[in-house]
């Protein structure tokens, strides 16, 4: 692959550099920023997040942060929270979100007859299927991903991956240049591994 | 379906791991980010790494190697040890933990779980109880200071209330079962299971394949956590995902 210019959208959210970490370990490097002219010139954009969606998207929002991305036109990358962002509206603090994509996200509710002892949130590693995305390639389909999240986003349109736990559910989505998974692909091992690898060749 | 989880402990002193017998006697096995990567190839889901002397010695090393770890490692890890404060949290956030675990200092301040979670998530805390059963009834006390020291808390009530503060997840070491290879306490962690909504992670007690089967069908553990068995070749982790797989259990 040529040598790209990544970026890494640095906002009020936790553990943005083991992204860059998992990038380092394929040989690439990104920059860490929050600084409009650089996220708007990059090849690649990377929107990870760990946190909270009301509290976020009011940071976005203010630090014009969520015009910026809405407005990208290379291809970007959202991760967990980061996919969450980028649905119309979050159940968590009940609020709008950036609609990139056309789905609300909702919280997870646990089955009446709870037998199989699930719990919320879905956290460890779970498999990806029905693949529709060039993020994802042949050898990925049923492939286990790591998950922490309590909030999903149902099947629609954009849905570019399945997974099942308590319903199916969309577990990456993507439409036009924007592409994003709820698991995180930074933790997940080789399989982890090729999905960035993929995001980055686009 | 969501997989049952492995987890290796590596017990950490001075930057190398080390596995308590009973938490008391120790022996020196090697180096933390190599064998995390072994781990890690082979198949672990997750690792833990517990830094057993910060309590009482410096903490920078071990941040830096929470560093490396993180650096060097693309499976998610959990550290633990000594951490007492926000600011002990954030250091370990910042270096690249993706869970951190809290015991003591917990028990001691539990508004401490309501902070973390807050301020980080509740994906970001565990936490961690170290329990003895009662000689008479059926409850377990709570101990802190690696099961030296016995508090007034009660493992269901305690666990329940960790939850309710905030945390992600519980991991329920048995002081009984632990170090001594029969098993993990399956009842008590099957109640802890039922009783909460949040993942329990076994932790005390593996010494052969069956007994983590066990802990995931009779115990219904989220995941299970073992060491010794582990570090001494006793148990490989691709041969008890193969185990387990024979066994009907869902695993990665």
């Amino acid at each position: 692959m040529a040598k790209q210019n990544i970026v890494i959208i640095k906002y009020n959210a936790g553990n943005i550099r083991s992204v860059n970490n998992a990038l380092l370990r394929v040989g690439y490097d990104a920059e860490i920023t929050a600084d409009p002219e650089k996220i708007r010139s990059a090849d690649k954009v990377i929107f990870p997040g760990v946190g909270e969606a009301s509290t976020t998207m009011r940071y976005l929002n203010d630090s014009g942060l969520a015009d910026i991305i809405v407005s990208l036109k290379q291809p970007v990358l959202g991760i967990c929270l980061g996919m969450q962002l980028m649905g119309s509206f979050s159940e968590e603090g009940g609020v709008k979100c950036l609609g990139v994509f056309n789905e609300e996200v909702r919280k997870f509710k646990l089955p009446d007859t709870n037998s199989d002892n699930l719990k919320i949130p879905h956290m460890g590693w779970n498999r990806i299927f029905d693949l529709k995305s060039d993020l994802f390639d042949a050898s990925l389909e049923g492939q286990y991903v790591y998950f922490v999240h309590s909030y999903y986003v149902a099947h629609g349109v954009d849905t570019a991956a399945t997974t099942d736990y308590i319903l199916n559910y969309s577990s990456a989505l993507q439409k036009d240049n924007f592409f994003a998974t709820q698991f995180h692909p930074e933790k997940s091992g080789p399989v982890g591994q090729r999905i960035l690898e993929n995001f980055l060749k686009l | 379906m969501l997989a049952k989880r492995i987890i290796p402990c590596l017990d950490i002193k001075d930057g190398m791991t080390v596995k308590g017998v009973k938490f008391v006697e120790l022996k020196t096995v090697g180096d933390p980010v190599e064998l995390a990567s072994a781990y890690a190839d082979q198949g672990a889901d997750e690792l833990v790494f517990l830094d057993i002397t910060a309590s009482h010695e410096g903490r920078k090393t071990f941040v830096e190697l929470v560093h490396r770890i993180a650096r060097h490692i693309n499976i998610p890890f959990t550290v633990g040890g000594g951490i007492s404060e926000l600011k002990d949290a954030e250091a370990l956030l910042n270096a690249g933990a993706d869970k951190i675990s809290i015991n003591s200092s917990a028990v001691r301040n539990p508004h401490l779980i309501d902070e973390m979670a807050k301020n980080f998530g509740s994906q970001f805390v565990v936490v961690a109880i170290d329990a003895k059963k009662e000689m008479d009834g059926n409850d377990w006390a709570v101990t802190v200071n690696g099961g030296r020291i016995f508090t007034e808390k009660r493992l269901f009530s305690w666990a329940k209330e960790a939850e309710e503060r905030g945390a992600g997840e519980i991991l329920f070491t048995s002081m009984d079962h632990d170090g001594v290879k029969q098993g993990f306490a399956n009842d008590a962690l099957a109640e802890l299971s039922q009783s909460l909504s949040i993942p329990i992670i076994a932790s005390g007690g593996a010494g052969n394949m069956a007994h983590f089967k066990d802990a995931f069908v009779l115990g219904k553990a989220d995941a299970a956590l073992a060491a010794s068995v582990f570090h001494y070749n006793e148990i490989s982790v691709p041969d008890l995902k193969h185990y387990l797989r024979s066994e009907g259990i869902v695993v990665r």
